[in-house]
């Protein structure tokens, strides 16, 4: 699979690109009337930040999560002033992913970040962030992808035959307006991108040293140092709009990495009733508040999986804005099923805010399944509903191994026509109500 | 305000009753659309409200306000609303502390005592003024919501003796109005919430319970709302009247319909 060194040509390319970028986004569409729920001053002014654009439905500006796929599926981005908070699958493989993505997406467009970790070294984190793809070779990645999934391109799909009609989970790059980049993940990201960016890099064993003085908070010491340090900085760069000196006209991105995690002091993730109970939502709160009342956008991946209390996942749940989950099938039964022999995972998206709404937008689309392939994280559709007319008609004994071959490129497919439920309302997958 | 949910309820603005509890409820779902009606609704009413909103920004139910007729910041600069901004007061008391109490002191103190800063807070805000002014028509107390106060560390019996305190106040001495959000968890087995729940349950007038399908997600009908009146005031009414219907939210309002009457099936 030749990779035909593309993605060389980013080095040589880079200082026009970042031109490019900051010089992209928005479109003319501009919404009159007050802005977002972020700072109240100057409506018209907060959209010719780079890297951002407007809510079509209510006019909030929204930044890229750094995964096109995934900002169509949260209704065109991740709105600034909010947090998005990341289920880690079992083994923290894909999520880290998520969240290389949100940075590096900050580089391409020139936010400032922040990112806050207990495990690694804020430096290193921005190292092995994921190189950005230009226009062509993206488009050569997914044709050769495309190729080696097309073993008989000639088969006409005979069960499934509506997914042929149907198109990809992601729009390709020439139709996106540069609101969001594509990214490699087995290149790193060109070292004058990272120096050229702003970043302040908040490391847990660092800040935390033996004499501090424990102010009587129920906060533990790591999130009182990193709410502090959030806020210094929020406060310092002008992001709020509170110091007249410097009028920040750009988004902060922060990153927080494995939040909860017993690395940040938190019990939450070890015993079922433990003393820091309230720690880890109201560090949440606290942050919320922060946000709201900035110019800055926050992703945070959290173990939710460890944490013992579900009654504090339905808090944290509560408490964020969009929260995205992954379950990886790496160790679970369904590894072996052949229903899912095609993908790595599947991802819920399991709540999106309605800011300054009564509505959202949320996706009809619940089945969805993530693949890593060897330069791109993809999100696609799993399952479709039956089709209900009456001119289908469905082979009553099916080979399960034989109608997988059937597959068009990147689609699962129900297991042949068992049963003829009439009553499909919803999908198979995740019966939980999305709100 | 959603005038078919006025018509389910049997109320108008001119109309409102006084001195009741009404207690929204949600599960798997977000029931945060009754409380915008319950806003708009006591605002058109010509109601002194105390809105405490600790979920979202101001500017938020302000710009749902404004599709539903109201405008929340000329009934704030009338005086007729009185908001405390969860989320602002609270980076603001924990940054920079204050020197005189706060509603929201519990957020600085490790083990959360109980809400009298709030209440005091509230007693203040809805105290009827005795001027010749035009007089409002009656002081309520609205909290979006009350299960954040528990995962900010309060306990469930301090939840509940700050309402019982508001309710005292408000309700019973001022014939006024209280209205409170509070999620039901479900099947999460979160003690705290069924404590504060069943506990407001029981004392409420009325209760509004939005849930999820059993069936899952739907693009036409969002969700199934419950509504429950206790102790009704007249004797004579049968106790515990119970009505359920289906409801799709759009941009500007609310459609209610019978269960399984939704306009896209028919």
């Amino acid at each position: 699979m030749a990779a035909a060194g593309t993605c060389g040509t980013g080095t040589r390319s880079t200082g026009s690109m970042v031109a490019a970028a900051s010089t992209n986004n928005v479109t003319s569409f501009q919404r009159r009337g007050p802005r977002a729920s972020g700072a109240d001053s100057g409506c018209s002014r907060l959209v010719s930040i780079a890297g951002t654009r407007p809510s079509v439905r209510n006019g909030q500006l929204l930044v890229s999560t750094g995964l096109p796929a995934l900002d169509q599926l949260l209704g065109g981005g991740l709105a600034v002033g909010t947090v998005l908070l990341i289920e880690e699958d079992k083994y923290n493989i894909y999520s880290p992913l998520l969240f290389k993505y949100f940075l590096a997406e900050g580089i391409v467009s020139g936010h400032a970040l922040l990112v806050a970790s207990a495990k690694e070294d804020p430096a290193d984190i921005l190292q092995k962030l994921p190189a950005p793809l230009i226009d062509d070779s993206y488009k050569k990645e997914c044709d050769e992808d495309v190729c080696s999934h097309k073993m008989e391109p000639d088969i006409k799909m005979k069960i499934a035959w509506r997914y042929q009609l149907l198109p990809k989970m992601e729009a390709g790059p020439v139709s996106s307006s540069r609101f969001g980049h594509y990214y490699d993940i087995s290149k790193r990201i060109p070292q004058e991108l990272i120096e050229t960016s702003k970043w302040h890099g908040f490391f847990l064993p660092e800040k935390i040293s033996s004499a501090f003085n424990v102010e009587s908070c129920s906060l533990t010491p790591g999130y009182m140092k990193l709410l502090q340090f959030i806020q210094n900085i929020i406060y310092k760069e002008g992001f709020d709009g509170s110091n007249p000196q410097k009028k920040q006209k750009n988004i902060l991105r922060i990153g927080i990495q494995n939040l909860g995690s017993p690395l940040w002091g938190d019990d939450i993730c070890c015993t079922e009733n433990c003393d820091t109970s309230h720690s880890l939502t109201k560090f949440l709160y606290i942050l919320r508040g922060l946000l709201r009342t900035s110019l800055s956008a926050c992703i945070i991946t959290m173990p939710t999986h460890l944490i013992q209390n579900k009654a504090v996942i339905a808090r944290v749940t509560n408490l964020s804005d969009t929260v995205v989950g992954l379950e990886s099938f790496i160790g679970s039964e369904k590894e072996t099923n052949p229903l899912y022999k095609d993908y790595h995972g599947l991802i819920h998206i399991r709540q999106i805010p309605r800011l300054n709404n009564l509505i959202y937008d949320i996706s009809d689309v619940k089945d969805l399944a993530f693949k890593l392939k060897k330069k791109l994280f993809t999100i696609e559709r799993l399952h479709l509903p039956p089709d209900l007319s009456d001119t289908v008609s469905r082979s009553s004994k099916q080979d399960l191994a034989e109608s997988t071959k059937l597959l068009g490129p990147g689609c699962g497919m129900t297991a042949g026509g068992k049963k003829h439920s009439s009553d499909y309302v919803g999908s198979s997958q995740d019966l939980s109500f999305v709100s | 305000m959603f005038p078919e949910l006025n018509n389910l309820l049997n109320t108008t603005p001119e109309g409102a009753e006084q001195g009741k509890l009404t207690l929204l409820c949600d599960a798997k779902t977000d029931g945060s659309f009754l409380v915008h009606h319950f806003l708009s609704f006591y605002l058109k009413a010509n109601c002194k409200v105390c809105f405490v909103a600790l979920v979202q920004s101001f500017s938020h139910y302000n710009m749902v306000g404004q599709k539903l007729g109201v405008s929340l910041t000329t009934a704030r600069e009338r005086g007729q609303l009185v908001v405390l901004e969860g989320l602002k007061s609270a980076v603001d008391i924990f940054f920079r502390p204050q020197e005189e109490p706060h509603p929201l002191q519990f957020l600085r103190e490790a083990n959360a005592g109980d809400l009298q800063p709030l209440y005091a807070f509230v007693r203040d805000a809805l105290e009827p003024v005795d001027c010749g002014e035009a007089a409002w028509r009656c002081p309520v107390l609205l909290v979006d919501d009350l299960s954040v106060l528990l995962s900010l560390g309060v306990g469930p019996v301090a939840v509940l003796d700050f309402v019982h305190y508001c309710r005292a106040t408000v309700c019973r001495e001022w014939k006024g109005n209280v209205v409170a959000l509070v999620h039901d968890s479900g099947d999460a087995e979160d003690e705290e919430s069924d404590v504060l729940l069943n506990g407001l349950s029981h004392q409420s007038h009325l209760i509004l319970r939005a849930e999820g399908l059993a069936t899952g997600f739907c693009k036409d009908v969002h969700g199934q709302l419950r509504i429950l009146w206790r102790r009704p005031l007249q004797p004579t009414t049968p106790r515990d009247r119970s009505l359920t219907y289906q409801y799709k939210i759009q941009d500007k309002s609310v459609s209610f319909f019978a269960k399984g009457m939704s306009p896209a099936v028919l």
